[in-house]
C-alpha cells in the first residue's frame, strides 16, 4: 500500500507528498479515523486528495494510505430496501443519531443463496451464477462481476451466506483463481458495460396524467424537472417513485432535506407496490446525502446512485433513478473545483459541468445486458435554478441532454394546482413513438386527444392574454368556449394531487377513460354552443361538477363509473341542445 | 475550554479577517483559537488552512487593532465549543455564548461543538405534531408542526418582530394551554431596541424565564454574526436532545448573517457567486437550518422560526431564495397588505408549509382541514388573477362570477388574514367556511359534496 503525508489542508482538500505510487481516482484512507478520500490530481511527488468527510482536526504529517483501487462501491442483492449515504455506506445500524466521520459499519446480514451453475461451467463476464430469493418471493440474480470470467472451480451449496462471502471460485484463462461473492465492488465513475444499447420504444408509465398523456418519458429515457423552491419537484419525484412501473427504484436525495429522506423511509414500507402487492420499500434503494452532510460526498453520490441503478439493470430489471437535486450536485462540483483553484466558467461552474452532466444522463438507456437479458435505467433529475430562472447553466445544459422536460411553474404551485407542470414550457421529444403502445393498451385515440389537449392549452394562453386587454366577456363566444374547455382539461384532467388516496396514481386504463370523457365533453359543449347554449348553461348541469371532480371521486376499482358519467354528460347536454333547438325553431317560426 | 498553548510573535501577515502565522506547534484543522492584540481584547478564530510551515487563522471577530508582532494566539486544541449545563433558560448571552446578564456563569456539564453534527436521516422521526400559533394564515393555511423549520420572509419596517413574539407567546399543541415550548432567541446584528423589544415582550408574557437569549447587536462585530446562530442552536440542541424539551428557536435577522458571510468571503478573496455572496452559501445556511427536527427515541424536538428581511422586497434575492430551497416552507409578509392595515400582513399566495401534509387532517387536526385550505387557496389565487384583470378592464368588464371572486379576495384579506386577537384552529376554520358561502357551489371543486353540504350550505 502506498503512503503519503499531509502537507497542506483546507476544507475537504488535502495536498500530500509521497514517494509511493498513487493512481488518479484511487480511493484513500486518511488518518487514524480512516476518512474516505479520492485522489483527484497527481503532480510529481504531490497528490491532491478530496476527502468525503469532515476534515476537522486533521494536521500536516498525518498519514494517507492508498487502497490501490479506484473509489468503488459494493453492489449486491442486500441493497434493496435499505438506506445509504452518498458513498453507499449504510445509514442504519449506527449507534449514534448523528453522522460521525470515519469508516462506517459494514453491511451485515445473511442472504439465502441458490446456485445456478455447476463445477466446470464456463461463465462469461456479467453472467448469472445464482439467485437470492428475498421477502415476498422477489428473486434477485447474482452476477459475475463485469470484469471477471472463467471456469467454475467451486460453487457453494444452497444456504445462507454473508453478502460479501465467497460463494464461487472461477479460474480465468491465465489459470488464476478468483473468488466471487454475491456482491462485488464496482468503480462508481465507470459505466458498467453492456452488450448493446437499444432504442426506447415503450413509455415509462408514471401514473401521473400530465406526464403520461402529455409529456411521456421513455423507459430507459431521461427527464429533467426544473422548478423554483416549493414548486413540487420532490413531491413529484416521490409520486413517481411510488407509482411508476419500474421494477426497482433508486431514490437519491442529493444535498436536500433530512426530513424528506426520513419521510420516504417512513412512508414506503407502509405503501404497497400495486404490481407485486408487496411493500414499496422492497423495490427501493435510498441514497441520502443531505444538504448539511459533507459537500464532496454529495459530488460522488450521483455516481453511486447511477452505478446502483446499472447494477439492477444488469440483472435484467427496469430501474428508475430519481435524483433530487442535480443542481446541488453541480454546486458541489463548483465548490470543490474552486478549492482546487480551477478557473471558473459560466456561473462560477467549472468548464466541464456540461460534459459531466452529459456523462451522467448518458448512463440512462435500454440495454441488452452481458447476460443477454433486457434491462433499463430511466433517469429523472430535479433542477433547482436560482430564483427559478431557467436560463442558468445547469438547466440550459441539462436541456440539451434530456428528452423530456417537465418545467414546474410558480403560479400554478401558488394556486395549489398540482402537479405544477407548465404545459407550455414542458416538452417530450419521444411522444410520437408511444402511440403504438397506447393503441395496444386500449387507447387508439391517444395521439389525437393529446394533440387536442395541447392545442387547447396553447390557445388558452393566447386568449387569456387577449382577455387581459379587452375583458373576458368581450371575447367571441367561440373563444370563450375554448377557454371553458381548456379550463376543463386543467381542472378535471391535469390536476392530480399526490396527497389524494384515490387520485395519487392513475393507471393507463383510468387515464384513458378520463381522457376520452373530456375529449367527448368538448365536442358536446361545442354542439351545445352551436345550438345557442351559453357556457353558464353547461356549468349549471350537475354533470359539469361531476366531471371536474372525477379524479377525486372515481377510483381504480370502479372504472365503469366513467361510463355512467359519460352517459350522464351525453344525456344532459343532449337535452340542453334539444331544448335550445326547440326554442330556436319556435323563434324562427314566430 | 482550557487554553493549552500560547504563541507569540509568529504572525507574518494580516489581511482582513485572515491572520497568517508561522506554524510552531501541532494544531488541527478547524481548531479554535483566541487572538489577543495590544488592546488586550480576545477575539475568537479558527484554523482555516494548514501546511508544514504556516497556518491561516480566520479571525471571527473584528481584526482592527490587531498587529503582527504583539499578537498573542492561544490554541485550544479542539474545535469551537460551547460548555452547557442545566439552568440556561432565563439567561442572557452575547453572540459568542458568554453570560452577559450579570448572573453567575453556567455550571457546564459538557462541551458541545458549535458546528453540531448532521442528524443521521435514518434517525430522524417525521415531524407530525400540529402547533397552534393563533395566526389563521399560518394555522389554517400553512400549518407549522413540531420539528419544522419555517422562516418568515419579511421586509424592512414590516411587523415581523411582533408576529414572532406573538407566536412564541401563543405556541401550543392543539387544545393545549400554552407554555409548551422552551424558547431560544438569537438576535443577529439587530439594533438594541429590537433586542429590547423581544426581551420586554417575552417578559410581559411571562415567557422570559423559559427563554435563552443570544444577542449579537448591530454594534457588535459583524464577523461574530457567523457564530451567534451556531451558539444559539447548540444551546437549543442541548435543551431538546439532552434535556428533552420542545424548543422553539427564533433567529433574526438572517439577512445580517448572510451579509457577514459575504463580507468574510470577499475578504478571503473567494470567487463570488450571485450578488457577491459565496457559492457555498446554500451549504452554509443548510448547516444552520438542518439543525431542526425530531429524532427517534428522543422526547425533545427543535422547531425553527428564522426571520429574514428580503433586500428590496425581492423574493428572488439569493438570501430568501437559498433559504426557501432549504427550509420547509416560508411565511411571506407583504408591504401592500401592511399599508392597507391588514395585520398580520401575510400574503398567503407565496407562503407554503411543506410539512402541513404530515401534521393536519383527521389524525392531527380536522379531517376537512386540508381540503378547506386547498379550496381557499384556489379561490384566492383566482381572486388575485381577477384583480389583475379588473385593474385593466375595470370591474364592469368582469363576468358575474369574476365579480364574486373579486369580492371574495377582499373579504379573505379583511376578515381571514386580518385578525385582532389570536384564534384557535376551530375559530380559524369557521372563518374559512364562512367565506366560501359567497362563491358558486359548482366551482368549489376542491371540496366534496359532503363537505359543501356540511360546512358551506348549512
Ligand atoms: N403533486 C402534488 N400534490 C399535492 N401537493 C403537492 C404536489 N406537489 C407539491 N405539493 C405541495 O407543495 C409542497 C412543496 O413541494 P416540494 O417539496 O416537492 O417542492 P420542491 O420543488 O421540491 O422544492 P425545493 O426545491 O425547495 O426542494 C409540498 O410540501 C406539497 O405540500
Ligand atoms: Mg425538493
Amino acid at each position: 500500500m502506498s503512503e503519503a503525508r499531509i502537507r497542506w489542508i483546507s476544507g475537504p482538500v488535502l495536498r500530500a507528498t509521497t514517494d509511493g505510487r498513487f493512481a488518479l481516482r484511487e480511493a484513500v484512507e486518511v488518518g487514524p479515523q480512516r476518512l474516505l478520500g479520492e485522489v483527484v490530481s497527481l503532480d510529481g511527488e504531490e497528490v491532491i486528495i478530496q476527502v468525503y468527510e469532515d476534515t476537522t482536526g486533521l494536521k500536516p504529517g498525518v498519514v494517507i494510505v492508498g487502497t490501490g483501487q479506484p473509489l468503488a462501491i459494493r453492489v449486491g442483492p442486500g441493497l434493496l430496501g435499505n438506506m445509504f449515504d452518498g458513498l453507499l455506506r449504510p445509514l442504519a445500524g449506527s449507534s449514534s443519531a448523528f453522522v460521525t466521520p470515519g469508516v462506517a459499519p459494514a453491511r451485515t446480514g445473511m442472504l439465502p443463496f441458490r446456485p445456478k451453475v455447476a463445477k466446470g461451467d464456463r461463465l462469461a463476464r456479467g453472467a448469472i451464477f445464482g439467485e437470492v430469493e428475498g421477502a415476498g418471493g422477489r428473486v434477485q440474480r447474482c452476477l459475475v462481476p463485469p470484469d471477471r470470467e472463467g471456469e467454475v472451480v467451486t460453487v457453494a451449496p444452497a444456504g445462507s451466506y454473508a453478502e460479501d462471502a465467497a460463494v464461487l471460485a472461477l479460474r480465468d484463462d491465465a489459470g488464476a483463481t478468483h473468488e466471487v461473492a454475491m456482491s462485488h465492488l464496482w468503480a462508481v465513475r465507470v459505466p458498467r458495460p453492456v452488450r448493446l444499447r437499444r432504442p426506447g420504444a415503450k413509455p415509462l408509465v408514471t401514473s401521473q396524467r400530465i406526464l403520461d398523456c402529455l409529456f411521456p418519458v421513455a423507459q430507459g429515457g431521461k427527464a429533467a424537472i426544473p422548478g423554483g423552491f416549493g414548486t413540487g419537484k420532490t413531491v413529484l419525484l416521490e409520486a413517481l417513485a411510488k407509482g411508476c412501473d419500474a421494477d426497482v427504484i433508486v431514490y437519491l436525495g442529493c444535498g436536500e432535506r433530512g426530513n424528506e429522506m426520513a419521510g420516504v423511509l417512513e412512508e414506503f414500507p407502509e405503501l404497497t407496490d400495486p404490481r407485486s402487492g408487496r411493500p414499496l420499500m422492497e423495490r427501493t434503494v435510498i441514497i441520502a446525502n443531505t444538504s448539511n452532510m459533507p459537500v464532496a460526498a454529495r459530488e460522488a453520490s450521483i455516481y453511486s446512485a447511477v452505478t446502483v441503478a446499472e447494477y439492477f439493470r444488469d440483472q435484467g430489471q427496469h430501474v428508475a433513478l430519481m435524483a433530487d437535486s442535480t443542481s446541488r450536485w453541480a454546486e458541489a462540483l463548483r465548490e470543490v473545483s474552486g478549492r482546487f483553484g480551477e478557473l471558473p466558467g459560466e456561473g462560477g461552474y467549472p468548464a466541464y459541468l456540461s460534459s459531466r452532466l452529459a456523462d451522467f444522463y448518458e448512463r440512462a438507456a435500454v440495454v441488452e445486458t452481458l447476460a443477454g437479458a433486457t434491462g433499463s435505467v430511466t433517469v429523472m433529475g430535479a433542477i433547482s435554478p436560482p430564483s427559478g430562472d431557467f436560463s442558468e447553466p445547469v438547466t440550459s445544459h441539462t436541456k440539451r441532454y434530456v428528452k423530456a422536460f417537465w418545467a414546474l411553474d410558480v403560479r400554478r404551485a401558488q394556486a395549489r394546482f398540482y402537479p405544477a407542470v407548465n404545459p407550455l414550457l414542458s416538452y417530450a421529444e419521444d411522444a410520437h413513438v408511444f402511440a403504438e403502445w397506447w393503441a395496444a393498451n386500449g387507447n387508439p385515440e391517444w395521439v389525437a386527444l393529446r394533440r387536442k389537449f395541447l392545442t387547447l392549452l396553447d390557445d388558452q394562453a393566447r386568449l387569456e392574454r387577449m382577455a387581459r386587454i379587452i375583458g373576458k366577456d368581450a371575447l367571441p363566444l367561440r373563444q370563450q368556449l375554448t377557454l371553458f374547455c381548456a379550463e376543463l382539461v386543467n381542472e378535471a384532467f391535469l390536476r392530480q394531487s399526490a396527497l389524494s388516496p384515490i387520485d395519487r396514481a392513475a393507471s393507463p386504463a383510468r387515464q384513458s377513460a378520463m381522457m376520452r370523457l373530456i375529449g367527448r365533453y368538448t365536442e358536446l359543449a361545442e354542439s351545445a354552443v352551436n345550438a345557442g347554449a351559453r357556457l353558464e348553461d353547461l356549468a349549471a348541469l350537475p354533470s359539469y361538477r361531476q366531471v371536474l371532480r372525477m379524479g377525486e371521486e372515481i377510483g381504480e376499482e370502479d372504472l365503469e363509473k366513467f361510463g355512467a358519467l359519460a352517459a350522464a354528460v351525453e344525456r344532459e347536454i343532449g337535452a340542453l341542445v334539444q331544448e335550445k333547438e326547440k326554442r330556436n325553431a319556435a323563434t324562427t317560426a314566430g | 475550554m482550557q487554553p493549552r498553548l500560547l504563541v507569540e510573535g509568529a504572525a507574518r501577515k494580516l489581511d482582513g479577517p485572515l491572520l497568517f502565522l508561522r506554524r510552531t506547534l501541532e494544531v488541527g484543522l478547524n481548531d479554535a483559537v483566541e487572538v489577543r492584540g495590544r488592546d488586550g481584547r480576545a477575539r475568537l478564530g479558527r484554523v482555516a488552512a494548514l501546511d508544514e510551515e504556516s497556518m491561516t487563522i480566520e479571525v471571527l471577530e473584528n481584526t482592527s487593532g490587531l498587529g503582527l508582532a504583539e499578537s498573542v494566539v492561544r490554541f485550544f486544541g479542539e474545535p469551537l465549543n460551547f460548555p452547557l449545563g442545566p439552568g440556561i433558560l432565563g439567561r442572557v448571552f452575547n453572540g459568542v455564548g458568554q453570560v452577559v446578564d450579570g448572573g453567575p456563569p453556567i455550571a457546564a456539564r459538557e462541551n458541545y461543538r458549535i458546528e453540531g453534527m448532521p442528524i443521521n436521516p435514518f434517525a430522524r422521526a417525521t415531524p407530525r405534531d400540529f402547533i397552534e400559533t393563533g395566526v389563521t394564515a399560518i394555522d389554517l393555511m400553512n400549518s407549522l408542526v413540531r420539528g419544522q423549520k419555517l422562516p418568515i420572509f419579511s421586509g424592512g419596517g414590516l411587523p415581523h418582530d411582533r408576529i414572532a413574539v406573538e407566536i412564541a407567546g401563543h405556541a401550543r399543541l392543539r387544545k393545549g394551554k400554552g407554555g409548551d415550548f422552551a424558547i431560544v432567541f438569537a438576535g443577529i446584528g439587530v439594533p438594541f431596541d429590537t433586542a429590547e423589544f423581544f426581551r420586554a415582550s417575552l417578559e410581559k408574557s411571562g415567557a422570559l424565564e423559559r427563554t435563552a437569549l443570544f444577542l449579537n447587536l448591530a454594534s457588535d462585530s459583524s464577523t461574530q454574526r457567523l457564530l451567534t446562530p451556531r451558539f444559539a442552536l447548540t444551546a437549543a440542541e442541548y435543551l431538546a436532545f439532552v434535556e428533552g424539551k420542545h424548543v422553539l428557536v427564533i433567529l433574526t435577522d438572517l439577512t445580517n448573517y448572510c451579509e457577514a458571510l459575504r463580507e468574510v468571503s470577499s475578504s478571503k478573496g473567494e470567487i463570488p457567486s450571485r450578488k457577491g455572496f459565496p457559492g457555498y452559501m446554500y451549504s452554509d445556511l443548510a448547516t444552520l437550518y438542518e439543525r431542526a427536527g425530531c429524532i427517534k427515541g428522543y422526547p425533545g424536538t427543535l422547531t425553527q422560526l428564522p426571520i429574514l428581511t428580503m433586500p428590496a422586497d425581492d423574493i428572488g434575492h439569493p438570501i430568501p431564495d437559498l433559504t426557501g430551497y432549504i427550509t420547509e416552507g416560508q411565511i411571506v409578509l407583504s408591504r401592500d397588505l401592511d399599508r392597507r392595515g391588514v395585520y398580520p400582513p401575510i400574503n398567503v399566495l407565496p407562503c407554503l408549509s411543506r410539512l402541513m401534509k404530515d401534521g393536519t387532517g383527521g389524525k392531527y387536526t380536522d379531517p376537512d382541514h386540508p381540503a378547506l385550505s386547498s379550496q381557499l387557496y384556489a379561490a384566492y389565487a383566482r381572486a388575485a388573477q381577477t384583480r389583475v384583470l379588473a385593474s385593466v378592464v375595470g370591474e364592469e368588464g368582469l363576468s358575474a362570477a369574476d365579480r364574486k371572486y373579486l369580492a371574495f379576495g377582499g373579504e379573505f384579506e379583511g376578515t381571514l388574514v386580518n385578525q385582532t386577537s389570536a384564534r384557535s384552529l376551530d375559530e380559524s376554520m369557521a372563518v374559512g367556511w364562512d367565506l366560501l358561502k359567497a362563491l358558486p357551489k359548482t366551482e368549489l371543486t376542491r371540496l366534496s359534496d359532503r363537505q359543501i353540504a356540511e360546512h358551506v350550505e348549512k
